[in-house]
């Protein structure tokens, strides 16, 4: 049998908050994925639309009303005891993680996890190592107390304690909340790394257009407890006027491109980033385009 | 017009623990020698990098931070002397990343009118004062609802009529959009241009997003604890390099500009707008063509 692509799929997943009173309401409704492996996902969607509570099903934090969830083809609730299992391959980073710094030291924090999991001395002080290099924790900041870094840096080693157990799902929401531009960067550049040196899929909760259109291959866009759809990230921005109708945007440089494209400009569609917009705005330059009619 | 924020060489270091926990102030101060004076009704948006010191700056407006060396005056009350602690925290409110942090009450008309009850306001005046800081903000509708019903955007801008109640002169934003979707985002954004041009209300907006900061009056770029750059959007935001030098950004359509300019192709240096950028690309285009 030819293994699965996807690594993570859900079936009709439906998740009612509160059933059986006046504040009964449904935060994920029938919802189908299938996410594939070794891939940058982005998900996007108003406050409110089911993102959270999507990404919380995918460890088994929480239970589904009805419908599954599969990890690698399997149902994560048919048998209790691997539930914790399931939580080790699928790592879950919450917002503004630096709160649940708890250890002595940077080291020991990131050791945590790979700890619980029964890994040998050996095998996490490789891990510990690596992951730390890969999120651009030095060395020398390991041995300190995770309270005495700075925002940037505790964020870091919140965020390398999860990938230090290499879950083949990494969810991560709003990584970036309140850091400036650079840090922002920064850190999704080096999460983009992460992700190409595991081949693991890696999905980021973002309510930036900006950094989902720069640094995610699919994108799963939430609207109203629904899946509004699953694809690849330019096709989804192709959809612009839906996207705003549902309280989401599109990058400020899509949004340009599309206008000047609306006034008849024979510029590509599929532009959302600076860079391609200035190739785009050069090669129409030296074709001696203008208006396309 | 006349300053209402006014700071003169400010200097202020945080305190710390020594390892026996006697207090001691570090060494290094995080406002190294901040003057800048923000003018009555105006518009104004501080930049900085994290730890640059912009919010440290902010929280020595309405006096929850006092400073070490020089004076921070409020309209012309020195935020040093203790005295004018309630009339300055009146004149200047703030507004935080998080609503959930701000918000007390359970019923969003209830939670407006907190502050006013405490500065003891009578119940008339604070049932007027409450719905038009609810309609300022287009929150009259769910003044019943509870602000757990509310999305990001609304419960922000229940925090930011609840600060308006009690009729400042001044609202410090830190960060208020972080937390919010692009729709909340704009929600916040407009309220904000709404209360400074219909109302008059002087607005200091600390934020990372670079489209915000672009349609202040002024913007106040600080780093390393010091005023580095403060002029019009415009003149800012041309000087790119400096900006990302310091670990800021500009809007995209600047960023555009900016890497056509590289490429020896002539167009404005100061678009900082989405409307500017279709403009001017569409005259470099046009004129391309013939």
């Amino acid at each position: 049998m030819v293994k699965p692509l996807s690594i993570l799929e859900t079936e009709e997943l439906t998740y009612t908050y509160s059933t059986g009173t006046p504040f009964e309401k449904t935060a994920v409704d029938h919802v189908n994925l299938k996410i594939e492996k070794n891939c940058m996902v982005g998900v996007i969607g108003h406050t409110g639309s089911g993102k959270s509570t999507l990404m919380q099903h995918f460890n088994g934090l929480l239970r589904p009303t009805s419908g599954r969830v599969l990890l690698d083809g399997e149902d994560i609730w048919a048998d209790k005891k691997k539930l914790r299992d399931v939580r080790f391959r699928v790592g879950l980073v919450f917002q503004y993680p630096e709160y649940q710094l708890f250890e002595e030291t940077v080291w020991k924090d990131i050791a945590f996890g790979p700890k619980n999991m029964g890994l040998s001395d050996a095998e996490i002080r490789t891990r510990v190592l690596e992951t730390a290099e890969m999120i651009g924790l030095e060395e020398e900041l390991l041995e300190r107390s995770p309270f005495a870094l700075s925002g940037g840096q505790k964020r870091r080693a919140a965020i390398a304690g999860v990938m230090a157990m290499r879950p083949e799902i990494l969810i991560l929401d709003e990584p970036c909340a309140g850091l400036d531009p650079k840090g922002r960067n920064h850190l999704l550049r080096q999460i983009c790394d992460y992700q190409k040196k595991t081949k693991s899929t890696v999905m980021l909760v973002s309510h930036s257009m900006e950094d989902a259109a720069a640094y995610t291959e699919k994108l799963l866009v939430m609207n109203q407890a629904k899946l509004f759809c699953y694809d690849d990230t330019p096709a989804v921005f192709r959809r612009t006027e839906e996207l705003c109708s549902m309280g989401l945007r599109i990058p400020q440089i899509a949004g340009v491109m599309h206008t000047l494209r609306q006034k008849g400009y024979d510029l590509p569609e599929d532009i959302y980033t600076v860079e391609q917009a200035r190739d785009a705005v050069l090669s129409l330059l030296r074709k001696g385009g203008g208006a396309a009619c | 017009m006349s300053a209402i924020i006014e700071a003169k060489n400010l200097v202020f270091r945080y305190q710390e623990n020594e390892e026996d926990g006697t207090p001691k102030k570090q060494e290094i101060p995080v406002l190294k020698d901040v003057s800048l004076s923000i003018e009555k009704g105006s518009f104004t948006a501080i930049l900085g990098h994290n730890g640059s010191g912009k919010s440290t700056f902010a929280k020595h407006i309405n006096a929850i931070l006092v400073p070490d060396e020089g004076k921070v005056y409020v309209d012309g009350m020195d935020t040093a002397d203790e005295e004018n602690l309630f009339a300055i925290r009146q004149k200047a409110g703030m507004v935080f990343q998080n609503p959930d942090n701000q918000i007390v009450a359970t019923i969003v008309e209830e939670d407006v009118a907190f502050a006013p009850e405490n500065l003891g306001v009578a119940p008339d005046e604070i049932r007027r004062r409450v719905d038009d800081a609810l309609k300022a903000v287009k929150m009259y509708d769910y003044r019943s609802h509870a602000p757990t019903q509310l999305s990001g955007g609304q419960k922000q801008r229940v925090a930011i009529a609840g600060v308006i109640a009690m009729q400042p002169d001044c609202i410090i934003l830190d960060e208020p959009t972080a937390m919010l979707d692009p729709q909340g985002r704009q929600e916040v954004m407009d309220t904000i241009r709404r209360l400074n041009r219909k109302k008059g209300i002087t607005v200091v907006l600390i934020t990372h997003y670079m489209e915000e900061a672009a349609l202040a009056d002024r913007i106040v770029v600080i780093d390393d604890g010091r005023v580095l750059l403060d002029d019009v959007p415009k003149k800012v935001f041309a000087q790119v390099e400096t900006l990302q030098r310091v670990g800021l950004d500009v809007p995209q359509v600047t960023e555009l500009a900016h890497l056509l300019r590289q490429e020896g192709i002539e167009i404005e240096k100061d678009i900082i707008s989405a409307e500017e950028c279709v403009a001017a690309l569409e005259a470099l285009l046009e004129k391309n063509r013939k």
